[in-house]
């Protein structure tokens, strides 16, 4: 039952074989784009992110070819781990006091609220971040991109949500990072999120992104989203309220959690 | 747990936030001490819950990243805090595992039990650099075969289907199981 193959080292996997041009990329993402469109208007629903989307070429090997089954949660599916202040430390949310010095970069916070579908703050839950560096270098052993790491940071944060729903953090803006999905690739700045909601069901993982940003149109992750409305939710909105005076920029980033279409109440005198 | 008590709220009123892939780089934003304990590894009624990840030309994937939520042995739904900062007695029904350089993954959890007389079974999500949004799907017990056949949903599939999302039970009493992201064998994904 355990393989017996040798597996190909992870970061060679990392560079799609055929590198294709960026005019062929955003080609094809434009392709992929008008495609949803036609099927839309023929009455076709279609996911809000495409699993199955060639220009993003790792997915190629790595999308269900079926679509999932649609079903009704079980009790199980409609609740979540509970997280709670004691799972994480104050100070984890505050990405820029984790070494001796101050990282190099533009200090920004980010601030937001975690909503359910019917806009009901999602309290008590943890939301875990991480991200490149104002350089665009990862932490991570795998990264090859030659940009200087920073001593000051390492780009991993976490908090948990309030009872309002609302989270906020402090970090460095991201740079735009190089990748080897075909000829000079490069993704847009962008701070990766992983989400609890109230149901397993709503368990989310996604990015941020920063408004008027260049890169968007080459970029085939952010446009696995075929529309532009929903590619919209994924950006942040400067909040000069946000702003503090000669320290940091502000942005605002609210998250929604999908369904489902029904969820568990306790019975009052139930408890 | 008693009878499900849904509650209907009516329309969606607020669009959701799309999924995106956990990219390549997710182990130092993701993993921490212990995320795989969901019960202290070999303690009485552990069981271990191994397998692994492939892709469609049956290679393994190895950076994956799988997470399992489930009831307790008794068919409770876990309230207790602290999944990321484990205390080793909490039990908190959540386990998370970043996939080796061979795809693996393994979990140390219990059996869970019955939840409103359905078969039991483990919800899984995986996510992977190269997959653009998670994947839903079960991981289920094999042990009682009546309640399987009863189960609406499997009752639903193929037989081929069935078994990509019933686990094997190891002569020593763990679990193995195996999730195919495309391919013969395909594991069924699920949407709510």
């Amino acid at each position: 039952m355990t393989s017996n193959k040798t597996a190909a080292a992870p970061e060679e996997l990392l560079a799609a074989p055929d590198q294709a041009t960026q005019n062929q990329i955003t080609q094809e993402i434009r392709d992929l784009h008008d495609e949803v469109a036609r099927r839309e208007a023929e009455g076709e629903t279609v996911p809000s992110t495409m699993w199955n989307f060639p220009p993003y070429r790792s997915s190629i090997l790595r999308h269900p070819t079926k679509n999932p089954r649609l079903v009704d949660p079980e009790t199980i599916e409609l609740w979540s781990p509970a997280y709670g202040q004691r799972d994480v430390a104050a100070i984890e949310s505050d990405l820029t006091l984790q070494h001796t010095g101050e990282p190099q970069g533009e200090r920004i916070t980010v601030q937001g609220r975690l909503l359910d579908s019917w806009g009901r703050p999602v309290a008590n839950q943890l939301i875990e971040v991480w991200q490149a560096n104002a350089a665009g270098r990862y932490i991570h052993q795998r990264d090859q991109h030659p940009a200087p790491l920073d001593p000051n940071f390492t780009g991993a944060g976490r908090f948990i949500t309030n009872d309002n729903g609302e989270y906020k953090f402090t970090t460095i803006k991201p740079g735009p990072y190089p990748w080897k999905n075909h000829v000079n690739a490069w993704r847009p700045a962008h701070i990766h999120f992983s989400i609890f909601g109230s149901g397993f069901t709503q368990r989310i993982v996604t990015q941020m992104y920063f408004p008027g940003d260049p890169l968007f149109a080459l970029d085939p992750i952010y446009n696995t989203i075929p529309r532009q409305k929903d590619r919209d939710r994924l950006v942040g909105t400067y909040d000069h309220d946000l702003t503090v005076p000669e320290f940091s920029m502000g942005y605002r980033w609210d998250i929604v959690v999908d369904g489902p279409d029904a969820t568990w109440f306790e019975p009052e005198g139930d408890h | 747990m008693t009878a499900r008590n849904l509650r209907d709220l009516g329309p969606k009123t607020h669009e959701k936030t799309p999924g995106q892939t956990v990219g390549p780089f997710f182990a130092f934003g993701t993993v921490y001490p212990k995320m795989n304990e969901v019960v202290f590894p070999h303690s009485p009624g552990s069981v271990r819950l191994s397998g692994a990840v492939y892709d469609g030309a049956g290679q393994p994937i190895p950076d994956a990243l799988v997470e399992i939520w489930g009831a307790d042995s008794e068919g409770n739904i876990p309230r207790g805090r602290g999944s990321r900062r484990r205390d080793d007695f909490t039990f908190t029904g959540y386990g998370r595992c970043a996939t080796t350089d061979e795809g693996g993954f393994v979990f140390w959890t219990l059996n869970p039990g019955q939840v409103d007389s359905r078969a039991p079974f483990f919800a899984a999500i995986v996510f992977a650099r190269g997959l653009p949004d998670k994947l839903h799907t079960r991981i289920y017990l094999p042990d009682d075969q009546d309640l399987l056949d009863a189960d609406p949903f499997l009752s639903s599939l193929t037989p081929d289907e069935r078994a990509t999302l019933i686990a094997t039970r190891t002569p020593d009493g763990n679990l193995h199981h195996d999730i195919r992201l495309q391919g013969e064998k395909e594991t069924v994904f699920i949407a709510f």
